[in-house]
């Protein structure tokens, strides 16, 4: 566990010397958000409220993003001849994989906490009490979590740092076909079923009652149970993918 | 003797059906610098991936600073220092964050840590660049920068996977320096090499690897002498003192052509200035002198009987 601590703390230092991991977590949701509010929200009738709406959305997006950048780092861990030192130092590839998804739930904690700021400038006024924040901050790390452990795996399954950034798209992308830019209830039918029980939809119903202080019901269960269930599967799956020995080269 | 040595008895690797390790033996005594020569492709890295615990062999074993590989393996760890033939260094960390990495990784208090770093990069040559990232470095700077890395938890076996492959002349030598230093720090050094001269320089004792088989063993003067392609080469400007040169040496073949005259001989001062004596008791002044030694290609035609640039496996 000591190990692991070390590889966040490196992981960390990569962020610091590297902020293009953090520039590109924020720069296509603060599009998004843009876009949104001063373009596309002119259509809906929810009118001024649609910054409080998309907000939540956009910062799903944001944890999308910003652990779609985990793949990459993990992919490049495996490609250089580093990965061999730490392995005959004994080193487990256990301990850089969770030094870098632990770092990714840090990264996203920032990212999101900059997204927020900035639509507070734009005139967003969150309504959430002591126990919203909290629910805010643990249903963000949680999501970025599992999606991280997603992200591992998805970086461990390809062989090039390209072919990475392309595999975590899956991950990067789900957030939007959600209910991040528009209630489910007007969707057609088939659209609905899937905006309605893809996993990223109950998280951003969590964040939106958090944040804006109406009832989240039983989101809540779901969004943690969708974290919980991402967060195991992709462990298992990057767990699968690095106890197989390494392929000669 | 092995305590801190290699011993290494039958170790035999195949992927798929292509047999990469066929059976090898080998002793490195404690203290020591072997030097393991063959052509790319011939299993060296293999080799080091397997006593560096990062591959199980099919069969045979080994034991690394008395530990054996397959009960042991996390003792051997503690034990050795691996130096890859690809940099392992970490390109977003500065110098002396990468050695405080390896630190913080051997569980090395804080301040002992800090210390063994500034120490290292003292050493290494490497103060000065100890708060850039190796991107700026040379490749000589990297080489150094890694090996010192390999150095913070004081291991007593040291594999170097083509330690020199890649650099300039000067960094060669650098680093040449820095293993001999080692060795004469009681540390055993297991290289390889896919050159005749590095081995020569360096290690006590030399095993050549082809198609997954030593080939030859022993040092580095007694595989010299088995190969016959040291020669000296006498340039001449005109056919008749070629001749008579010829004449005086008939273990020589002359090249009319070239004017030149190729004597076998190893080359040593003694050889030469034998066959100068020689040359001028009969009054022949040659006009050029070179001597050529053996290098990688010639010991492997002499002891494969094939060239080193054959990878196909011969059956």
């Amino acid at each position: 566990m000591s190990d692991a601590l070390t590889m966040l703390r490196r992981d960390l230092l990569h962020s610091r010397r590297n902020p293009s991991t953090l520039v590109s977590a924020l720069i296509a949701p603060i599009l998004m958000l843009l876009m949104f509010v001063y373009i596309f929200g002119a259509a809906t009738d929810l009118g001024e409220d649609y910054l409080g709406y998309v907000v939540p959305g956009i910062l799903v997006l944001c944890i999308g993003y910003s652990v779609g950048q985990t793949a990459v780092a993990v992919a490049t861990d495996m490609n250089e001849g580093i990965i061999n030192r730490f392995r005959t130092m004994g080193i487990s590839r256990a301990a850089v994989l969770t030094g870098r998804v632990l770092g990714t739930v840090l990264r996203t904690l920032l990212c999101v906490a900059i997204i927020l700021g900035l639509t507070v400038a734009m005139g967003y006024r969150p309504h959430a009490g002591l126990t919203g924040w909290l629910v805010v901050a643990a249903i963000v790390a949680l999501a970025a979590f599992a999606g991280a452990w997603l992200t591992t795996a998805m970086g461990l399954s390809v062989r090039t740092v390209v072919a990475a950034s392309y595999a975590s798209l899956p991950v990067t992308l789900l957030p939007i076909l959600s209910s991040a830019f528009s209630p489910t209830a007007r969707m057609s039918p088939g659209v609905r079923a899937f905006t309605e029980h893809q996993p990223f939809t109950p998280i951003i119903e969590t964040l939106r009652g958090a944040l804006n202080g109406t009832p989240i019901g039983g989101h809540l269960w779901w969004a943690a149970g969708w974290s919980a269930a991402m967060a195991l599967g992709g462990y298992l799956w990057a767990r699968a993918r690095f106890t197989r020995p390494p392929t000669p080269r | 003797m092995t305590d801190s040595g290699i011993t290494v008895s039958g170790l035999r690797k195949s992927y798929g059906d292509r047999v990469v390790l066929d059976g090898i033996d080998l002793t490195v005594p404690a203290g020591a610098i072997f030097a393991l020569l063959g052509p790319n492709g011939a299993g060296k890295t293999t080799m080091v991936h397997i006593l560096a615990t990062l591959i199980p062999p099919d069969a045979g074993g080994a034991t690394v600073a008395g530990h054996d590989l397959a009960t042991g393996a996390a003792k051997v760890r503690a034990a050795i220092g691996v130096t890859g033939q690809f940099s392992a260094v970490d390109n977003l960390l500065t110098g002396e964050e990468n050695l405080l990495l390896m630190a913080d990784l051997l569980h090395l208090p804080r301040r002992a840590g800090r210390r063994r770093a500034a120490e290292l990069l003292e050493r290494f040559e490497l103060t000065e660049a100890a708060r850039r990232t190796p991107l700026t470095y040379s490749g000589g700077m990297k080489r150094r920068l890694d090996l010192a890395m390999t150095l913070v938890g004081e291991p007593r076996v040291i594999f170097l996977d083509e330690p020199t492959t890649g650099l300039d002349p000067r960094s060669r030598r650098t680093v040449w320096e820095l293993v001999r230093g080692l060795a004469a720090g009681g540390v055993t050094i297991f290289l390889t090499t896919q050159y005749l001269d590095e081995a020569d320089q360096l290690a006590g004792r030399v095993a050549v690897l082809d198609q997954g088989r030593l080939v030859a063993e022993g040092r580095p003067d007694e595989l010299k002498r088995r190969v016959p392609g040291a020669h000296v080469r006498l340039g001449f400007t005109a056919p008749e003192p070629l001749a008579a040169a010829a004449a005086l040496l008939p273990a020589a073949t002359p090249d009319e052509e070239a004017l030149a005259l190729r004597v076998p001989g190893d080359g040593t001062a003694a050889d030469l200035r034998a066959l100068l004596d020689r040359l001028e008791s009969g009054g022949v002044e040659p006009d050029t002198l070179t001597v050529h030694t053996p290098d990688l290609d010639d010991v492997f035609f002499a002891l494969t009987g094939h060239a080193a640039a054959t990878k196909e496996p011969v059956r």
